[in-house]
């Protein structure tokens, strides 16, 4: 897995390139991590245009850091998640509970 | 059929996706299918790793086979560790809110939704899973 950052502001995006399963997902767990422990930041973007697919190792690290950033202003958002992905939020019901937009 | 031995450690469950997706590139197994299966080994493999010969760590070996009609690709995942059947399990309540969620028992239920079958059996001092999704 390899993991782009952008920064901008108080806002920082991740965009996970790849799998997210329980070998990667330290590494997108140390990112989020840094974010998190970064005060000025406010606002997370996870953009899931390149990620292949999550396994309930994934679930785990976007559940710890959406309760994180419930508690900024900005919150934490989900884009641009494929099929695979969309199902497995479906069943599991974290399309109830994270933040997924189109864009 | 061809399968696999492998130890049962986190470094082992890219080497056994890699030989499972190599099975299936002869099927024209769908993106999508090919994705569930991948994310099935992840979540019964690591099973395995951290539950089967926990605090050391032995043998795990997968098998692939294929079969007709309807055309579906069955995997076995074999180890010789403490007996411990993830279907025992109740399904986890997928309605709570963020603060009272909590993760375990996510991944086998995933597997569930995702394969047209899933059984497991202990024989001969062994833990047999089985999964067999339609491609």
């Amino acid at each position: 897995m390899t993991i782009e950052k952008k920064e901008n502001g108080n806002e920082v995006m991740l965009l996970p390139a790849g799998r997210l399963d329980t070998t990667t997902a330290p590494q997108l767990e140390a990112e989020i991590n840094t974010c998190i422990a970064s005060a000025e930041t406010q606002k997370l973007t996870l953009d899931f245009k390149d990620l292949e697919y999550l396994s309930s190792a994934g679930l785990r690290i976007l559940l710890a850091a959406h309760k994180a950033f419930m508690k900024r202003k900005g919150g934490m958002t989900i884009c641009h998640v494929n099929e695979t992905i969309q199902e497995v939020f479906e069943v599991t019901g974290f399309l109830d509970i994270l933040n997924i937009v189109e864009e | 059929m061809k399968e696999l031995t492998v130890e049962a450690t986190v470094e082992s469950i890219p080497v056994i996706t890699e030989f499972v997706d190599g099975q299936l590139e002869q099927f024209d197994c769908p993106m999508k299918a090919q994705a569930q299966i991948d994310i099935a080994i992840d979540e019964l493999f690591s099973n395995i790793v951290h539950y089967a010969y926990y605090p050391g760590t032995g043998p795990a070996t997968v098998r692939v086979e294929v079969m007709e009609e309807p055309l579906s690709v069955v995997i076995t995942f074999i180890d010789q560790g403490v007996p411990y059947d993830p279907l025992a399990k109740a399904d986890p309540d997928v309605t709570l809110s963020a603060e009272e969620r909590d993760v375990g028992g996510l991944g086998i239920y995933i597997v569930k939704k995702n394969m047209n079958e899933i059984t497991y059996e202990y024989k001969d001092g062994k833990n047999i899973l089985r999964i067999r999704k339609e491609i």
